[in-house]
């Protein structure tokens, strides 16, 4: 079969299994656009803004564990994807990005629309390509898909000069069934030796945590996971980017740890004395001050990148492997094991771990006369029956959909956990919303996240997404505020907008449902009546309290124990701050 | 402490400035670098003289190792190792100095490849102190230009760094 570059690309893509790119035309991919028109295979969603593309195929993937793909143009096209790829790259999400690159002849010479991409994309990438041969595109696709779906996954980009994709350049066609890279060998089995020593030091454990993170869900391990903690019976605690691996109505779940984590998931980390970290990669926002991290803990880490093992904690235990069948083996040697978890021991833990839980870190003032942003979160939980795919935005809004949405299931909670990128809440809802268009899918926001995607409003109305758009409205940068509070005495720098748009006409003008809900016995029956709506996108403008600050909270160059703690209830005050 | 990481690494524009983007995006200091292709033109070999403790320079091993061309890579400080690095010199001469520079050249076992009436270019091979200690020997305000290659080395026996 011969076939132009444009055509390889786009068979290419088929061959591969893609259901959906996501993408924005421009003069570079022209060809490659004209393929994609000759055919019903691959379907394009058409997003307005780049880095719309990107979020939205991140959420596709985050959603569906596929690599999500995006297409975009040469120049600002390329330098729009930008954001992103570096926040899939955070958050180790595979996804391929192919952009258009001016033709080979002008590469260099600062031609129309020419970014060197390769360039800009190489901190931010797991690895890219530049196409210079039609004939080793299809493997170069290839290659792309398996780097970025293999070992720790991560986004990889194929830049493609507009020549390559010539409709007037035909060359044989075979897509590879699969490829081999001298140089990337990705798959590791954990190392024997160690998972046997660790099993050892888990079962003599007196005060042992389980902390797991985003590698469970990349690495399919829920399942292991909760046979693994099941069988020892010990306190898990799960990161921001690990919800949902772990049940968190399971009765062992101690809640998310780190810097917006429960008081008793940071106080067992703190007075704990064996730590198995798996997937989770002591990120600073987990760990606090280094030096008062888990000052009494033997580690164990397992994560499939060696990169991530010893990179800022020190551990005592490291195992390479993928994170599936390393929990599989532990939890054969525990069973075989004559070693039992040390009952009395694991009892007195509990109880004081349940002395932690008794200060109830979550309550919140519930017979405030304003919305409470917690509370809100609360009725989304009860109205999609905990069952919802729950996309956020950055800020506020996203501690408190971690901290009051309890996931069951993987997957289910989409956020830019590492990048921290505003803007990706509403495009990633849309990449869910096609993947499971029988699921409900809430995207949590702020009014300021909110405004950095807005508009992708109109990508939802032209491919029939409906998705929930919670704007918890506190007419402020909620979290930038809240630092300003605590720690530059209540100096609101620029953390509030003059004027903010009036979000129900800006939603009915996207040919949306706009709702406005500012009293808290509203809050129930308006998520009903989103909820009900199953085939409209409903945008729901929820004005909340002002001052509600995320608590607990580890403040900077703090350690896990020093935690501060909602001020009691009842003097709390609902004022409007000046 | 001193390390000398030599890398093979995919002959492909652009594999070395992963290398040296690695270093800055994660603020590792790159003290000399060396690179040419090996007797494979599909691989080149990078040798890369950095400092650091021993968590750092396990994190740039690491990821070193992490980039997708990267085949393999040694510390060669870590065992029996050679080090040899060029330099050439460009000194001012007269007919007073020559022969004193000439000596000079032969103490280091130097070799002269350009003679001019008032300039010798010098040729001289060993490990990098050597060639300090070259330079510190020749009066400063004599000397043109400085050049060296950065070291490269290599390990002692059998073992070696290959596919």
């Amino acid at each position: 079969m011969e076939l132009s570059g444009g055509q390889i690309l786009v068979q290419s893509l088929k061959d591969e299994g893609v259901e959906y790119i996501f993408g924005y035309p421009g003069g570079a991919v022209l060809h490659l656009y004209d393929a994609l028109f000759q055919q019903d295979d691959v379907k394009h969603i058409l997003v307005r803004h780049e880095q719309g593309a990107t979020h939205a195929a991140d959420g596709y993937a985050r959603a569906t564990g596929r690599p999500g793909v995006v297409l975009v143009t040469s120049g600002p096209g390329a330098t729009n994807a930008i954001t992103g790829i570096a926040t899939a790259y955070m958050d180790s999400i595979p996804m391929v990005v192919i952009s258009g690159q001016v033709s080979l002849p002008v590469i260099g010479s600062d031609a129309f629309q020419e970014v060197d991409m390769v360039g800009i994309s190489r901190p931010c990438v797991k690895h890219n390509f530049l196409v210079k041969d039609v004939t080793k595109l299809a493997e170069t696709i290839k290659k792309a898909f398996y780097v970025a779906t293999s070992g720790r996954p991560g986004p990889v980009v194929v830049d493609v000069p507009k020549d390559i994709t010539d409709p007037k350049i035909k060359v044989p066609y075979k897509y590879p069934k699969k490829v081999t890279m001298r140089s990337y060998n990705p798959a590791v089995s954990g190392h024997k030796g160690q998972i046997k020593k660790a099993v050892e030091l888990l079962l003599a454990a007196q005060k042992p945590v389980i902390y797991s993170g985003g590698g469970v869900v990349l690495g399919e391990a829920s399942a292991e996971l909760t046979e693994f903690s099941h069988l020892l019976g010990y306190p898990v605690t799960n990161t921001l980017m690990g919800l949902g691996a772990y049940p968190a109505t399971d009765k062992q779940f101690i809640g998310m740890l780190g810097m917006h984590g429960t008081y008793e998931a940071n106080m067992a980390m703190h007075e704990s004395d064996v730590i198995i970290a798996i997937g989770a990669r002591f990120d600073d926002r987990v760990t606090g001050k280094l030096d008062l991290f888990c000052p009494y803990a033997k580690i164990i880490h397992i994560d499939i990148d060696p990169a991530s093992i010893s990179k800022t904690v020190k551990v005592d235990i490291p195992i390479v492997g993928e994170v599936k069948p390393v929990l599989e083996q532990m939890i054969g040697l525990i069973k075989d094991s004559k070693a039992k978890p040390n009952k009395k021991a694991l009892d007195a833990w509990w109880h004081q771990i349940d002395q932690w839980r008794a200060v109830q870190c979550l309550e919140y003032d519930r017979g405030s006369l304003l919305i409470k942003p917690q509370y809100v979160i609360e009725q989304l939980y009860e109205v999609t029956k905990g069952d919802a795919y729950v996309t956020s935005d950055v800020g506020q809004h996203q501690m408190w959909a971690a901290q009051y949405y309890p996931f069951d299931k993987p997957r289910r909670w989409i956020n830019s956990g590492g990048l921290g990128t505003m803007g990706f809440g509403l495009p990633a809802a849309i990449g869910v919303k096609l993947a499971f268009p029988d699921a409900e899918v809430a995207c949590v926001t702020g009014e300021a996240s909110i405004q950095m995607c807005i508009q992708e409003l109109s990508t939802a109305l032209q491919f029939k997404t409906p998705i929930k758009i919670i704007n918890l409205n506190n007419r402020y940068m909620g979290m930038v505020r809240q630092w300003q509070e605590f720690t530059y005495e209540s100096r609101y720098s620029h953390s509030y907008m003059d004027t903010i748009p009036e979000f129900v006409q800006l939603a009915e003008a996207y040919g949306h449902v706009g709702l406005r809900i500012d009293k808290p016995e509203e809050v129930r029956p308006a998520l009903e009546k989103a909820f009900a709506m199953r085939d409209r996108t409903v945008f729901l403008d929820i004005i909340t309290d002002r001052t509600e600050n995320v608590y607990p909270m580890i403040e900077a160059g703090k350690g896990h124990h020093d935690m501060k703690l909602r001020a009691a209830p009842g003097t709390s005050t609902d004022r409007e701050l000046a | 402490m001193r390390h000398i990481i030599s890398i093979l690494i995919e002959n492909e524009s652009g594999a070395l400035s992963r290398v040296a983007g690695l270093f800055s995006a994660r603020g590792y200091n790159i003290e000399s670098l060396a690179v040419a292709v090996t007797e494979d033109p599909s691989l080149s070999r990078i040798t890369l003289v950095t400092r650091g403790s021993e968590d750092v320079i396990e994190q740039i091993t690491k990821q070193l190792n992490k980039l997708i061309d990267v085949v393999k890579l040694i510390d060669l400080v870590e065992s029996d190792h050679i080090e040899r690095e060029l330099m050439m010199v460009k000194i001012k001469t007269n007919e007073q100095t020559r022969a004193e520079i000439r000596s000079l050249a032969d103490i280091f076992r130097g070799k002269i490849l350009d003679v001019t009436p008032t300039s010798y270019v010098l040729e001289i091979t060993g490990p990098s102190e050597k060639l300090d200690a070259f330079v510190a020997a020749i009066a400063p305000e004599t000397i043109i230009e400085v050049v060296r290659s950065g070291p490269t080395g290599i390990s002692r026996g059998e073992k070696g760094l290959h596919l």
